[in-house]
């Protein structure tokens, strides 16, 4: 690969949508909204990156991924600053991305603008295979820390949410 | 700033949500119910993860690095109070515990999100969201089995008698509290406390518990001064074996 000369911040975007959530295979971090600013001076690149859980025990891996892709693409040495400035909330997946979720059968987290008003919300949340809301929280913790369990009494699954938070 | 009275708040914040993470930790595989299993389980990494956010903001000070100073210490040096260096024995005081211990945990993290150190504020605003969930969780339990059966609520009342001495030890008066509150670090331990205990009785009243009269109850004191029980060192032992049989492999 050749070095670049020249990087657009576009760019960066645009390449690091391959990165994907080690967890979640279908959403990018782009979409997931753990990557909070990318900085382009000349040909040095700093992204900075923030966990979507403090504890979030996969935010190494995903770092030396965002480094893997832009050397691939001859950014040299780019630099990961993961930081709290602009912490993570579950409202900043993107559109595409709360969509790619449903897809892949993990119902979407709600606005936390309704979840400040009322946490009863969680119990009622929306079965992604059929839409139904006659559903309830099993428990506010999953398989990962970003998921909640659920059950859907309409088509008789258990479902998994992606916490709003 | 003072960085004497930072560090101190920092380290007595780490050490509880270190110690209490490893404690929840131990119930991954043994917890009464699979939900229950995972959610202890979820806990301990969330706290295990907020205690390092702690421990990098002290490192960035001057401090130690973070595995060092989780596993090389000595339980004198530990600054958690002795409510969370305590057994999990019986899931009703594990339960009690947590009830006691996140809600004081997360209207701490509240007040911090005004704090005049930023890199604390940041983290606070960060960590209040996800403390959101171990309350909820809590106080899901504490009114399901404190309104139950007869053995649910005799047990809960029982640990919550045991428990309470310790509980108010959270709020071990620090010698830099007002050095803290004139910085605008922290409100201080006092401040908390009164925030505590009304948010403590708020949920206990749904209950068919019963809280002790607070003037009777002897707050347990001496963990954030390095004097703990005996259940800390063999803790510590047991968390930092793998570490100490090469502190300098990679991970």
């Amino acid at each position: 690969m050749n070095t670049l000369t020249s990087i657009k911040i576009a760019d960066i975007y645009r390449w690091l949508e391959e990165v994907k959530d080690p967890e979640i295979p279908v959403l990018s971090l782009v979409d997931l909204g753990v990557i909070t600013n990318v900085n382009v001076e000349g040909i040095h690149v700093t992204v900075e990156m923030t966990p979507t859980f403090v504890g979030c025990p996969a935010m190494d891996f995903m770092k030396s991924e965002v480094i893997t892709v832009l050397k691939k693409y001859g950014v040299g040495d780019p630099q990961v600053d993961i930081n709290f400035k602009s912490a993570w909330s579950s409202d900043k997946i993107s559109e595409k991305g709360k969509a790619s979720l449903k897809k892949f059968g993990l119902a979407p987290p709600p606005s936390t603008k309704d979840i400040q008003l009322d946490l009863n919300i969680l119990e009622h949340s929306v079965c992604p295979r059929c839409n139904g809301t006659n559903t309830e929280m099993k428990s506010p913790f999953g398989p990962t820390l970003c998921r909640s369990l659920h059950y859907c009494f309409d088509c008789r699954e258990a479902f998994e949410q992606f916490k709003p938070v | 700033m003072n960085e004497g009275a930072l560090k101190e708040l920092l380290y007595k914040m780490a050490d509880d949500l270190l110690i209490l993470g490893h404690r929840n930790s131990e119930w991954t595989g043994m917890g009464p119910l699979l939900e229950e299993d995972i959610a202890f389980s979820s806990m301990a990494q969330d706290k295990v993860g907020q205690s390092l956010a702690l421990y990098n903001i002290l490192h960035a000070l001057g401090e130690q690095a973070p595995d060092t100073v989780a596993f090389t210490r000595h339980a004198a040096q530990f600054h958690n109070c002795i409510l969370v260096e305590l057994p999990n024995q019986e899931y009703d005081f594990s339960l009690i515990r947590h009830f006691l211990f996140d809600t004081a945990d997360s209207l701490r993290w509240e007040m911090l999100t005004k704090s005049t150190y930023e890199p604390l504020s940041l983290l606070a605003k960060k960590i209040k969201g996800e403390l959101r969930y171990h309350t909820l969780h809590a106080n899901t339990w504490m009114k399901q089995l404190g309104t139950a059966t007869q053995e649910s609520i005799s047990r809960l009342q029982q640990s919550l008698q045991v428990v309470m001495p310790y509980a108010l030890g959270i709020f071990e008066p620090s010698p830099n509290e007002s050095i803290l509150l004139t910085e605008g670090i922290f409100e201080g331990e006092s401040a908390l406390q009164a925030k505590w205990k009304t948010r403590v009785e708020e949920i206990v009243s749904g209950t068919k518990l019963h809280l002790p009269d607070w003037k009777t109850v002897t707050p347990v004191f001496g963990g954030r001064l390095g004097k703990h029980s005996e259940h800390l060192e063999p803790m510590l032992n047991e968390m930092s074996e793998v570490f100490r049989m090469d502190p300098t492999a990679e991970w």
